[in-house]
């Protein structure tokens, strides 16, 4: 009944209450369908096993029925077709949110999703119907849970990460420490001088209590990383609370099994004790050997690779995934296996992709991250209405007030001591910042469920506190984080994209700092960082990264992969012809060096002036050529995404303009030009930074049949094409080649000419290739120029 | 020994002023100068030259000449030293002290702008207050130097481009014919603003009292 197109006479409301409205229907759809499925699942299975033997039974005798022309069978397609709609629920609830722009700043959408999980939990129960046990342990940390920390760790920004490494282990382990059993304690103390009734809490001994206390202590990555992203907070209190989120796995595991184990027994030994902190190192460097080992298997695959592109992203999933479960095998931490394995292999694997499998492992890892950060919270909503609850006021707000009290006392002392350490001490915002973003999620939860009823009677109990917990911080906390890091003024993240001063003057005081360290006697963290590097450049590289890109320097790579984003910026923005009016500078390289002819630009800045003959001449050659690209961009194959002869047009202007360029600098030797040094063939860097990660989607409309070309990496050498181009410039020149007076235009105006006319010409072509650059996708890539311990 | 300790350590106490060191870190550093000077009165480059763990720098000969370079003796005098004393050594070294908790937004300020002149000293190398296009080449060129081939011809390139962003940031709008000089401290202030100098730009001084130092000698 509600077909879209019945939705015509909705056009009283405006889009989004419609697409809220459409949203809320189909939530209900989905809910009215779900009990369905988990109702008839039982029934069915049980019709199945009847209608088998009444099939058997009539096996003998036919009676002949009418052939049944459209039948039902749910029960086949039952589990998968329950994800798939969970999944499409968890996105469309996305979808729905970001159309009500306001409600999205006000409330973060992890508390959201809460919410529309007790809805759906809601629904599902008051239509009587048994509410699915969505949040099965198993599948939260086998399913759910990895993509999360995979896409966390691979693109762990390395850099302030291990800079702060010693305050962040200080606030995950210690800290950690510090809360459960603080929290364990004084829970178990106030259970105990419970007065009046003997109430059930007095049962409660204490090591159920310091379990309940581990468990709820742990700060959780999935929430962090939910509220956090959206208040879009300075890098260091980032990586601080970011990080300890991620590290306090390894104390969560090691705590939780030592108190599980010997809660049934009922105390703990100094031995036990003692072990227990053993296993916390063996659980942590376990952890981070394992997943470093896959890391470096992954690296070292993806060095292979160059002729199978399609499959590389799947090395990397699966590499990954298998180190997760691996650690997890050995009940060592897979969280922090997750993270050193996403971290270990991506400066290699990024070397040796193509910049398409680059792309793809970015964007599903984003998407799956999404997705199932989508699901956790709604589960947990679920999880919520269904679960077996046992309200105790005291019980639960004593939790409360002890996890935000422990939280606070921790971080301060913490702080006080760490800072004795540190050169750029943190300030009582940042702490109030670090404390206050110490939120629970779902990994406590599924702790808790995880205990064995038989052993603690009071599960419930602590379910219930944990869930409260939970709501507490995600809906109070992460609601109230946003105004107040803007009342405090707290620095925010800088947004400015690395720009090549930037990137020289960082490897300069990289190198100043080792060199005064060296002058000053001592073995700091710059000396020790710089070994690293130079035995990271000297043997690592070469095992892990395939062919030439193995020993080009970091500057440089940097510097072409900038080159090569401008390159497409131009193209993108239609040839340059169409700049924008808001046009930052009119500088060019002509005012630099005033003697030497500016050569070609980047993009942004001024169009220098060309002379109208040459540009004309220019034009003419350029045409011709790009006529016959044109022509081959026309044949399409959509099924190979290797190197197709008649899909490099892009390859190939790129080349050209290149050759271009490189042809000016041997005709003079004195001028200098901003051009990009030769680079070997096959070079994966041009190839890759050929093609900006994450452009923006520009309103340029792409011509008539538009082809989406899909990009190849250039594994073969350049087609002879382009060598025709030479041999015209060559001849073109040669009567030039005597002139030798004030260069100030001719070789700008043919090093800047070929570019900017043949982008003219080939910006319709490369108007086509619109389709397949302009995504918006998640934003933009500046983790993806941080080098290995940039 | 008594009485040229208890000299030493009055001198010790004005540097402590000046320079802003504690008194634990001059006393370290001196040790160290002695170490260097070979128990001389004064440091050479060739003193400088021959610490072992320096050889891998790429950009040594800069940190090197940067020592002797009168300009970052704040005193504003131009031109370099042959030799300099533990005075000297002293004040070069202060340039990389961090900032501390109680150091104000005002002192920051200051902090980062002298640290910022002191980068900007290593690039200048002839004094002329511009770092000019090609002493920009040689930074790069510097940085690149064991690199290889790959490395040089590409340094230009980069060197132009920096240059051409120095120039687009800071003066936007400049008519074809003009020539943009090279790089003053405004406007190198004003590129590297991004990067927090005063937070990035220091190393860990010892406050401990070590009693050898072997290591780089």
């Amino acid at each position: 009944k509600l077909h879209p197109t019945s939705l015509n006479f909705l056009g009283l409301f405006s889009l989004p209450e419609r697409a809220l409205l459409l949203v809320l229907v189909l939530v209900f759809l989905q809910g009215s369908v779900l009990p369905l499925g988990a109702a008839s699942s039982p029934d069915v299975s049980h019709q199945d096993k009847t209608d088998n033997h009444k099939v058997e039974a009539q096996g003998h005798n036919y009676t002949k029925k009418a052939f049944p022309v459209l039948s039902i069978d749910y029960h086949y397609i039952q589990t998968p077709f329950e994800i798939s709609l969970w999944v499409l629920l968890a996105s469309l609830m996305k979808l729905g949110f970001h159309l009500i722009p306001r409600l999205s700043s006000i409330v973060p959408e992890s508390c959201l999703l809460i919410v529309v999980g007790l809805l759906v939990g809601g629904l599902i129960k008051l239509a009587g119907e048994q509410v699915p046990p969505v949040m099965n342990t198993r599948l939260f940390f086998l399913c759910l849970l990895p993509p999360i920390i995979l896409d966390a760790g691979y693109f762990l920004p390395i850099r302030p990460f291990m800079e702060n490494l010693g305050t962040i282990l200080m606030f995950a382990v210690v800290g950690t420490l510090w809360n459960a059993f603080f929290i364990g304690g004084l829970l178990y103390a106030v259970c105990q001088i419970q007065p009046d009734n003997p109430s059930s809490l007095h049962q409660i001994e204490l090591l159920p209590c310091l379990l309940f206390g581990s468990i709820i202590s742990a700060v959780d990555p999935v929430a962090v990383l939910a509220v956090f992203e959206e208040i879009h907070i300075n890098e260091l209190l980032h990586i601080l609370v970011f990080g300890e989120s991620l590290l306090n796995d390894a104390v969560t595991v090691v705590l939780y099994h030592l108190f599980e184990e010997y809660s049934g027994i009922g105390t703990v030994s100094v031995l036990d004790g003692f072990l227990g902190v053993i296993s916390f190192l063996v659980v942590a460097l376990g952890g981070v050997l394992v997943g470093a080992i896959y890391g470096i298997l992954a690296a070292f695959t993806s060095r292979f690779t160059s002729h199978t592109r399609v499959i590389e992203p799947l090395f990397v999933f699966v590499y990954s995934y298998m180190a997760y479960l691996s650690a997890e095998m050995f009940h060592l931490s897979g969280i922090m296996a997750l993270i050193a394995c996403g971290a270990v292999m991506r400066p290699y694997v990024e070397a040796n992709i193509s910049h398409k499998s680059h792309t793809t492992i970015k964007y599903f890892l984003k998407m799956w991250s999404s997705v199932s950060e989508t699901l956790i919270f709604i589960f947990l909503g679920v999880a919520t209405v269904d679960g077996p609850h046992n309200w105790n006021w005291t019980f639960v707000t004593v939790t409360v007030i002890l996890c935000l009290v422990a939280r606070v006392i921790g971080v301060v002392g913490l702080t006080y001591v760490i800072n004795k350490f540190r050169i750029v001490k943190l300030t009582t915002k940042d702490q109030f910042i670090v404390a206050y973003g110490g939120l629970r999620g779902a990994i406590a939860f599924s702790l808790g469920f995880l205990l064995d009823p038989a052993h603690f009677a009071m599960r419930e109990m602590f379910l219930t506190a944990i869930i409260t917990v939970i709501f507490f911080t995600v809906f109070v906390q992460g609601m109230t984080i946003k105004p107040l890091v803007e009342l405090l003024a707290v620095k925010k993240k800088q947004e400015a994209k690395r720009s090549i001063n930037e990137e020289i003057h960082t490897q300069f005081l990289d190198h100043l700092l080792t060199g005064i360290e060296d002058i000053c006697g001592h073995y700091g963290h710059h000396h020790w960082k710089d070994k690293l590097n130079r035995f990271n450049k000297k043997y690592v590289k070469k095992c892990l990264i395939a062919g030439e890109r193995s020993k080009e320097p970091q500057l440089i790579a940097f510097y072409h992969k900038m080159e090569m984003k401008q390159a497409i910026e131009l193209v993108e923005s239609g040839g340059g012809v169409k700049l924008p009016a808001a046009m930052p500078s009119t500088v060019s390289m002509q005012n630099i060096q005033p003697k030497k002819p500016p050569p070609a630009l980047p993009p942004e800045r001024a169009l220098p002036q060309l002379s109208k003959g040459r540009e004309e001449e220019i034009r003419k050659i350029l045409r011709s050529n790009l006529q016959r690209t044109r022509q081959r961009l026309r044949s399409y194959n959509r099924h190979t995404l290797v190197a197709d002869p008649y899909e490099d047009g892009l390859n190939d202007f790129l080349i050209k303009k290149q050759k271009i360029i490189e042809l000016e600098k041997k005709i003079t030797e004195m001028n200098n030009y901003l051009t990009v040094p030769s680079a070997p063939p096959d070079s994966p860097t041009i190839t890759r930074a050929r093609l900006a990660s994450d452009p923006q989607a520009y309103s340029v409309k792409p011509t008539s049949d538009s082809v989406p070309t899909i990009q190849v990496d250039l594994a073969s050498p350049q087609s002879p094409d382009s060598v025709n181009l030479m041999d015209e410039f060559r001849n073109a020149r040669q009567p030039e080649q005597d002139e030798d007076r004030g260069l100030m235009m001719k070789p700008p105006s043919e090093a800047k000419g070929p570019k900017r006319p043949e982008d003219a010409e080939g910006a319709k072509d490369q108007q086509r290739l619109m389709r397949c650059l302009s995504d918006p996708g998640p934003s933009a890539d500046e983790d993806e120029d941080e080098p290995f311990l940039p | 020994m008594g009485a040229s300790q208890t000299h030493s350590e009055h001198k010790f106490q004005d540097l402590v002023d000046k320079t802003g060191f504690s008194l634990e870190q001059i006393i370290n550093l001196h040790k160290r100068f002695k170490q260097l000077s070979g128990n001389e009165d004064t440091i050479s480059r060739e003193n400088l030259d021959s610490i072992p763990a320096l050889a891998t720098n790429p950009i040594r000969k800069q940190i090197i000449e940067a020592f002797f370079d009168k300009r970052n003796q704040r005193q504003d005098e131009v031109g370099s030293f042959h030799e300099i004393g533990f005075e000297q050594f002293l004040m070069v070294m202060s340039h990389f002290r961090p900032p501390t908790l109680k150091t104000t937004e005002e002192e920051r300020e200051v902090m980062r702008r002298e640290k910022l002149r002191f980068l900007f000293n290593m690039h200048d190398t002839d004094s002329d207050g511009t770092i000019t296009l090609d002493e920009y080449r040689k930074v790069v060129e510097e940085l690149l130097s064991k690199s290889g081939a790959i490395g040089l011809e590409a340094a230009k390139a980069i060197a132009d481009a920096a240059m051409l962003e120095v120039a687009s940031t800071n003066v936007p709008h400049m008519e074809p014919d003009e020539f943009y000089e090279g790089i003053t401290f405004e406007h190198f202030e004003q590129i590297l603003k991004g990067l927090e100098m005063e937070s990035r730009m220091h190393i860990r001084f010892l406050d401990v009292n070590t009693t050898t130092m072997h290591c780089g000698k």
